[in-house]
């Protein structure tokens, strides 16, 4: 019988933290193999039309800037959080509130039009999931209470809320029944940003300069340092006089703008109505896309193409090979399950050792304790 | 009355599946490690359950099976925050969405399929007392089970040499550790266990309450089983009180429905959800009793220093 040991390291190794993400993409292309075999699917043919199929024309890389906007959008707000050692797991929620609070103006006023609609409807979207995620964050910080599991619950709420407006209030009246609303008048779509080539819409425009952003707040500004004190050492960011209960607000208002930002884009961008269902759980596969690009907002841009694919290739092997797009969650899981493993490579070094030479290890040791 | 039985007897199937969960995460956060994958190890349990049962006919196979897949589902969250000391918030997380995805490949050929059910317990002459016979001699198996296991779990913690040395790693680690303590085997044990338990509590969900498979079945319970961990503040007995009352709000919003109140049937399915939130708030609103019985290590990497 084996046994791991971990050294720590001197310092964190480099290079392990630039090719973590390679080694766990390689593990999971390996475990996919696996998977695939025992689903009785030759792996090569199923990798092809799993990751290679579906980006190999130019209308299809837009539907992967359509899949990887919100989630590139969502992962660098969270990145903030979590830089920070703050939880927000709701951020599902949240796009959904953003989704819902941007729409009010195309569905309780279809008659608005103009130039001004979409500005509108974008902000609105920030704001709505901006107000969701502050919910949490008060509950944090006024009563302690655990932003984890309250985040995490609001998500329900919020999806149920979703499913009330769209079957109640806000349904169609001429929808036929059909639980959704009014479609979206022109000036309420946000646009394609390049109409020849494919459909993509600017809200991938707007993921990448949430990126640069985020990447610039946090490595060339004084708040970004703040969340990286408090995030490493909350003892020492009090000495340096940083405010947890600020930052608890900054970090959760932020991603939740971000988010409700996500979920406004999605809703006006792919999608041009709402629907009980607005979101293939982008709030919770954006937390991979977070660990994925080392909640590094450059990162994050990779990884969330990389995610996007995911769902892309889940789609295509159940056209294809009748599997269930399920494996889409699965291949996402692995991923992130070998990204915090291969991230041990970081700080440590991993020694196997036999069983028994921990026994011969541990009498000296007793001594020395004495 | 046999109303107030009928629904006596459905709170009891409602808190079950949300006791055992908590039980097992109360262990294996008393032991100072946090595992947040319990929907995830509760929604392989149902789908290994309802799967072994319906192709073996057998649904006592079915049971074992939740058991089993749980326990070895947690393994993989075992091995990851204990061995590789990575971020148990991050990878229970991951363990949640993997199980969620599993699940659902592995149950695609379940859905719509008949399930079997464990038989309620049958004893002549004491099932049919009147009012209490059925209370306390005509519930599924898992029901019994899962007041023992409260019971054992009591007893096991606070009177026990080895309890006292796992809630000794949970308050601090390196203390236990110099003491010679193996901290790293004991959490795995408890780990374990939890995982046999959030998967004995999917078992429950897709072998009695809905005999069927339904994808995301467990529907939150996992997280609201967390939280009623915090809502006790990490005592057994609170648990068990905590459960009930949470069963008591599901199936409640459930008659509240089939009664046609007029309030939207989606409000009354959030109030589970909202009354843990609520129940979190009051709870961490007294400081002194969740920093009193807050595991002091709990979340912390442990990495045994040489």
């Amino acid at each position: 019988m084996m046994r791991l040991e971990l050294v720590k390291r001197p310092q964190r190794s480099a290079l392990f933290s630039a090719l973590s993400p390679f080694i766990a993409f390689l593990l999971t292309i390996i475990a996919g193999a696996i998977m695939f075999a025992l689903l009785g699917v030759n792996p090569l043919k199923a990798f092809e039309i799993y990751f290679i199929e579906p980006i190999s024309q130019v209308w299809q890389l837009h539907e992967l800037a359509i899949k990887a906007a919100p989630l590139i959008l969502i992962a660098v707000g969270l990145s903030v959080c979590y830089r920070a050692n703050i939880w927000n797991i709701g951020a599902e929620g949240q796009f959904i509130l953003g989704g819902i609070v941007g729409s009010m103006i195309p569905v309780l006023f279809p008659q608005f039009e103009g130039p001004l609609v979409l500005p509108l409807m974008l902000l609105l979207g920030m704001v709505g999931g901006a107000a969701y995620a502050a919910i949490p964050a008060f509950l944090k910080t006024r009563f302690g209470t655990n932003e984890i599991l309250t985040s995490l619950m609001l998500v329900y709420v919020a999806q149920l809320f979703l499913d009330w407006l769209v079957r109640g209030p806000w349904r169609d009246p001429q929808g036929q029944g059909f639980p959704q609303t009014v479609q979206f008048n022109d000036s309420a779509i946000l646009p394609e940003f390049m109409p020849d080539s494919g459909r993509a819409n600017w809200g991938f425009v707007f993921a990448l300069v949430a990126a640069v952003l985020i990447w610039f707040l946090m490595s060339r500004m004084l708040k970004g340092f703040e969340v990286r004190v408090l995030g490493s050492s909350p003892r020492a960011g009090r000495f340096a006089g940083f405010g947890l209960n600020r930052l608890v607000f900054f970090a959760f208002l932020l991603s939740g703008a971000l988010a409700g930002l996500a979920g406004i884009s999605e809703v006006s961008g792919a999608i041009g109505q709402l629907q009980p269902v607005i979101s293939p759980g982008y709030g919770f596969t954006a937390i991979i896309v977070a660990f994925l690009g080392r909640l590094n907002p450059l990162g994050i841009v990779a990884a969330g193409l990389v995610l996007a694919l995911t769902y892309l290739g889940g789609e295509a092997v159940q056209s294809a090979l009748g599997i269930s797009d399920k494996v889409a969650r699965v291949f996402q899981g692995m991923l992130l399950f070998f990204v915090l493993g291969c991230d041990t490579l970081i700080h440590y070094r991993i020694r196997l050792i036999g069983f028994a030479a921990p026994k011969l290890e541990a009498a000296p040791k007793l001594e020395e304790a004495r | 009355m046999d109303i107030t039985v009928n629904i006596l007897l459905t709170i009891a199937t409602a808190a079950t599946p949300l006791l055992i969960a908590a039980i097992g995460e109360l262990v294996v956060e008393r032991s100072g490690v946090l595992n947040l994958g319990v929907e995830g190890m509760m929604i392989m349990g149902a789908v290994g359950g309802f799967g072994a049962g319906y192709l073996t006919g057998s649904p006592w196979i079915g049971l074992l099976a939740a058991i089993a897949l749980g326990a070895l589902f947690s393994l993989l969250f075992a091995v990851m925050t204990l061995s590789l000391a990575t971020n148990q918030v991050a990878t229970g997380l991951s363990l949640t969405l993997l199980g969620l995805g599993l699940s659902g490949m592995m149950g695609t050929s379940f859905v719509g399929q008949p399930g079997q059910r464990l038989p309620n317990l049958d004893i002549p002459g004491l099932t049919s007392i009147p009012v209490v016979g059925r209370l306390l001699f005509g519930q599924d198996p898992i029901f019994y089970i899962s007041i023992a296991l409260t019971a054992a779990v009591m007893w096991f913690l606070f009177r026990t040499r080895t309890g006292l040395t796992l809630r000794s790693i949970g308050d601090s680690h390196t203390s236990a550790h110099a003491l010679g303590i193996q901290v790293i085997r004991y959490r795995y044990l408890a780990v374990i266990f939890g995982g046999a338990c959030a998967g004995l509590a999917g078992g429950h969900l897709s072998l009695v309450y809905t005999p069927q498979w339904v994808e995301n079945m467990t529907a939150g319970r996992g997280w609201i089983a967390l939280a009623l961990v915090v809502f006790a503040s990490w005592r057994p007995w609170r648990v068990l009180a905590g459960a009930y009352i949470f069963g008591a709000v599901w199936i409640g919003q459930l008659h509240a429905q089939a009664f046609g109140i007029p309030v939207p049937s989606q409000l009354l399915s959030s109030l589970p959800y909202l009354a843990t939130v609520v129940v979190l708030v009051l709870i961490s609103r007294n400081k002194r009793l969740t920093m009193m019985n807050t595991p002091a290590s709990l979340g912390q990497p442990f990495v045994p220093d040489r």
